[in-house]
């Protein structure tokens, strides 16, 4: 077997098929990437739904001792594909003062990284019980607190017949500023 | 000293260079590349070595979009078919993934057989590559095991009922095929495990596997160096560029393939401007898989067609057929197959090895060929020269005794006929495939909008949202349980009459509407067969009042029977909108009268008792429907005058009734064209 030895042909021919085959290859292969990436960034296309005030309670039923009471919120939801009926969604606090007509919401996600944050069983504040986050009963930050924040307060009315009604919304973890997520 | 040579270039290069001498001081990859690259093609690049390149790049593709849809996929009999949804109709861009996905497993097998066609003709199996070509083979059966596994995971029917025959097929394995069935299907009903297995499987065990043998079938590749076909007549040439060149536009052309099967039914409907959906674009999905409902539209993909076909030989021959067709003999075929490189030693047994090959390549493809004309049969066969066959089948009902009387004698005319009812009998078979093929495209389709509600598919899944659609199940249950009497017809089609003449009881077509009861209160109408012509209310009261009284124009004006009509379908709640309010008082009065139809007809209060007729109070409501249904015989509707009409939702203590509250409710809606519309 004395066949001649492949030339390694350098020059204009070889630079073109060069580029050819690796434009004819990249093409090929950069479209299943490409509608992977396509069909992977769609949840960026999503928004989350426009908030709105939804009934938690009635006024009756919030005591007015200027103790916050944990309500659930009860919600419509939807999932991807699935929508849910009316079930629960989330947590809010509710706080009236002596003999007043308003209520005070503020919302039981930690401001600090997301995590429920619970009533002290003493009463007295505020605690998350991920990394200690403490919060006065206004749900002001008790120094020193990982929480870059207070407690996020959200817009509560009292409906003419007695219903309480927060405005869920939820915000951005771990920033000082509330911003709306 | 490789290194210390590219250190002294290094000192001549830019930052690039520099980076790349760091990277191969500490990898090696420039020699990785050359060993990858600079590979000898005896006698230079060609295209007929394209086909394994196209293979690799094809699997590729499968990794590549399978991993993406994995990322979207939900394996549960409850989210499968859903996820489905979502990715191909709500999900940007999906409908290309999974559009890709879906054709380019079918290119590879096509792929594949070109492979094996090339591997055979060129002799490439002899030594020392037999065990290269055995791989070969098991990669082959692994493809085909992600197809089959891949063809279930959306949970619609097609993949369903597939998957029920190919595993009910695996079950007739003597001894152990009960169990592998069952380890199969995750117990013993299909459901959450089938379909978490078979995705394990398809994404998980099969390509695992797949990947650790391509990887060792590369490499006996390389050491054995590729299998020149002879004669050789040019210079050698290394595998980059040339052959690079030669497989990356093979790579591009399949891709333009898949992705011109992908678009061209859009581009088609755009054409023929209709608007452009993502049920145009890339894969079908189809209803949603229900156990409880027939699918004689089942095929398997059509690659596997020929088997299918091939089992059809065996028919009549029971179990052990069936272990011939699907077992025997393609284990016997993949056994030759196996052979080939030992048979292939002989220059004779090279010649059977190709003509072995092509024949069953040829085979699958008849066998395709024949399956398709089965099915597709009534599509383009010349109906015409059969008319008087099928005029004399419909007049002997197909009696052979009959046959030969109506013909007189003549027996060369009897085998004509006879034959050609055996054409006969291939259309109708045909045309029931049709049907239910047809038929799945309207319930997929339905499924798919009734997806895309606001309101989302409930939790429990999208079957239940299915079998609550008045649309989809009405006409299921009046055919049923209704269609022996009850005719659902268009008045104005052409093929009413003749419908209309083979029915015991009322046309329940636009019943509660004013276009009904103007039939009903019309004198040449009311014994007619759309109304009480067929029933034994044919002589009664009602069919003399209308032919009587109403037919009497001092009696009755026209103006008042026109009033009558729009109460009553005001009664229904189907009044034409628009309706003049007056007009609709002007009637209910006059149905509630007590010289006129309140004389024996109940009306809200008019004083009228039960039993004489039935109660016009909410005539055609859903309540007053789903009343009716349920029991006929209530002194509500006819009491004991009912005419043979069964009492659908009543039923002996302990005992079910025939139709749930559910699936009378749905009668009702559909009878009253109730349903979601978008």
């Amino acid at each position: 077997m004395s066949r001649q030895s492949p030339d390694p042909a350098p020059g204009r021919r070889s630079f073109l098929t060069e580029a050819l085959a690796i434009a004819c290859g990249g093409l090929a292969t950069l479209t299943p990437v490409a509608a992977g990436v396509w069909a992977f960034l769609d949840p960026l296309r999503r928004k989350g739904g426009a908030a709105s005030f939804l009934p938690v309670t009635e006024l009756a039923a919030v005591p007015d001792d200027g103790v916050p009471r944990q309500f659930a919120v009860i919600a419509e939801r939807a999932d991807a594909w699935t929508g849910f009926a009316a079930e629960p969604i989330g947590a809010v606090y509710l706080r009236r003062g002596k003999g007043s007509d308003t209520v005070e919401a503020l919302s039981a996600t930690c401001p600090h990284a997301g995590c429920f944050v619970e009533m002290e069983p003493t009463g007295r504040c505020f605690r998350c019980p991920c990394h200690n986050s403490t919060f006065t009963l206004e749900g002001g930050i008790v120094a020193p607190s990982p929480s870059p924040r207070p407690m996020d307060g959200l817009e509560c009315r009292v409906a003419k017949n007695g219903s309480v009604e927060v405005k869920w919304e939820r915000f951005r973890a771990g920033v000082a500023e509330k911003i709306v997520q | 000293m490789k290194s210390s040579s590219a250190a002294a270039a290094g000192s001549r290069k830019g930052p690039l260079g520099r980076l790349a001498d760091f990277l191969d001081d500490r990898t090696g990859y420039r020699a990785v590349m050359h060993e990858a690259l600079y590979e000898r093609v005896p006698g230079g690049a060609r295209w007929r070595y394209v086909w394994g390149s196209t293979l690799v790049f094809a699997f590729m593709t499968q990794l590549i979009t399978g991993l993406f849809l994995w990322a979207s996929y939900s394996a549960s009999a409850q989210t499968a078919w859903e996820s489905v949804y979502y990715i191909q109709h709500e999900m940007a861009g999906g409908w290309l993934l999974r559009g890709i996905h879906h054709f380019m497993a079918q290119a590879m097998v096509v792929l594949l057989a070109l492979h094996l066609l090339q591997v055979v003709i060129d002799g490439a199996y002899r030594a020392p590559r037999e065990v290269n070509f055995w791989l070969g083979l098991v990669l082959m059966m692994l493809v085909l095991g992600m197809a089959l596994t891949g063809y279930l995971l959306p949970w619609d029917q097609k993949g369903y009922w597939a998957t029920i025959v190919a595993t009910n097929l695996a079950g007739i394995v003597p001894v152990f095929g009960p169990s592998i069935q069952q380890l199969v299907i995750g117990g013993t009903e299909y459901g959450h495990h089938t379909l978490t297995r078979f995705f394990a499987l398809h994404a998980g065990f099969l390509p695992g596997a797949l990947i650790l043998m391509l990887v060792v079938h590369l490499s006996l590749f390389r050491k054995h160096g590729l299998h020149a076909k002879q004669p050789i007549t040019k210079p050698d040439a290394m595998f980059w560029p040339d052959q690079v060149l030669k497989d990356a536009v093979a790579m591009l052309a399949v891709m333009a393939v898949v992705l011109g099967v992908i678009l061209v039914p859009a581009l088609k409907a755009m054409l023929a401007g209709e608007p452009v959906h993502a049920g145009h674009l890339g894969a079908e999905l189809g209803a949603p898989a229900d156990p409880s409902l027939p699918y004689a539209a089942a095929r398997p993909e059509w690659y596997f067609l020929f088997l299918f076909q091939f089992l059809k030989v065996f028919e009549g021959w029971g179990a052990t057929g069936e272990f011939l067709g699907a077992i025997v003999v393609p284990g016997l075929i993949m056994g030759v197959m196996f052979l080939m490189p030992i048979l292939g030693n002989w220059k004779l047994g090279h010649r059977f090895n190709v003509a072995f090959t092509l024949g069953v390549i040829a085979g699958a493809g008849l066998l395709t060929a024949l399956a398709l004309n089965e099915d597709y049969y009534a599509l383009w066969v010349d109906k015409a020269p059969l008319a008087e066959a099928q005029k004399l089948y419909d007049e002997t009902g197909g009696d052979e005794a009959k046959l030969t009387a109506a013909l007189g004698g003549d027996k060369a005319k009897l085998a004509a006929i006879e034959k050609q009812w055996e054409t006969l009998e291939k259309i109708r078979r045909s045309q029931a495939f049709l049907d239910a093929a047809k038929q799945a495209k309207l319930d997929a389709a339905r499924a798919i909008e009734l997806a895309g509600r606001p309101e989302k598919i409930p939790p429990a899944g999208m079957l239940e949202l299915v079998r609550a659609d008045a649309k989809l199940q009405g006409p299921r249950l009046f055919a049923q349980h209704c269609a022996s009497c009850h005719a659902h017809v268009d008045p104005q089609a052409p093929a009413a009459a003749a419908i209309l003449a083979k029915s015991s009881a009322a046309n329940l077509f636009e019943f509660g509407r004013a276009s009904w009861m103007r039939g009903l209160l019309d004198p040449a109408q009311v014994a007619g067969p759309a109304y009480f012509g067929n029933t034994a209310h044919k002589d009664g009261d009602m069919v003399s009042f209308v032919q009587g009284d109403l037919a009497d124009a001092d009696q009755w004006k026209k103006d008042d029977i026109e009033a009558v009509i729009v109460a009553m379908a005001g009664e229904a709640g189907l009044a034409a909108p628009g309706v003049q309010p007056a007009m609709l008082e002007k009637g209910r009065a006059l149905v509630a009268d007590g010289e006129r139809c309140g004389g024996c007809h109940k009306v809200g209060d008019n004083g009228t008792a039960l039993g004489s007729a039935p109660d016009l109070t909410g005539w055609g409501s859903r309540e007053w429907l789903v009343g009716i249904i349920t029991d006929p015989t209530h002194e509500r509707f006819y009491g004991d005058s009912n005419d043979r009409m069964p009492s659908f939702g009543k039923a002996a203590e302990g005992a079910a009734p025939m139709l749930s509250p559910q699936q009378i409710g749905l009668l009702a809606d559909w009878l009253r064209g109730e349903w979601y519309r978008p």
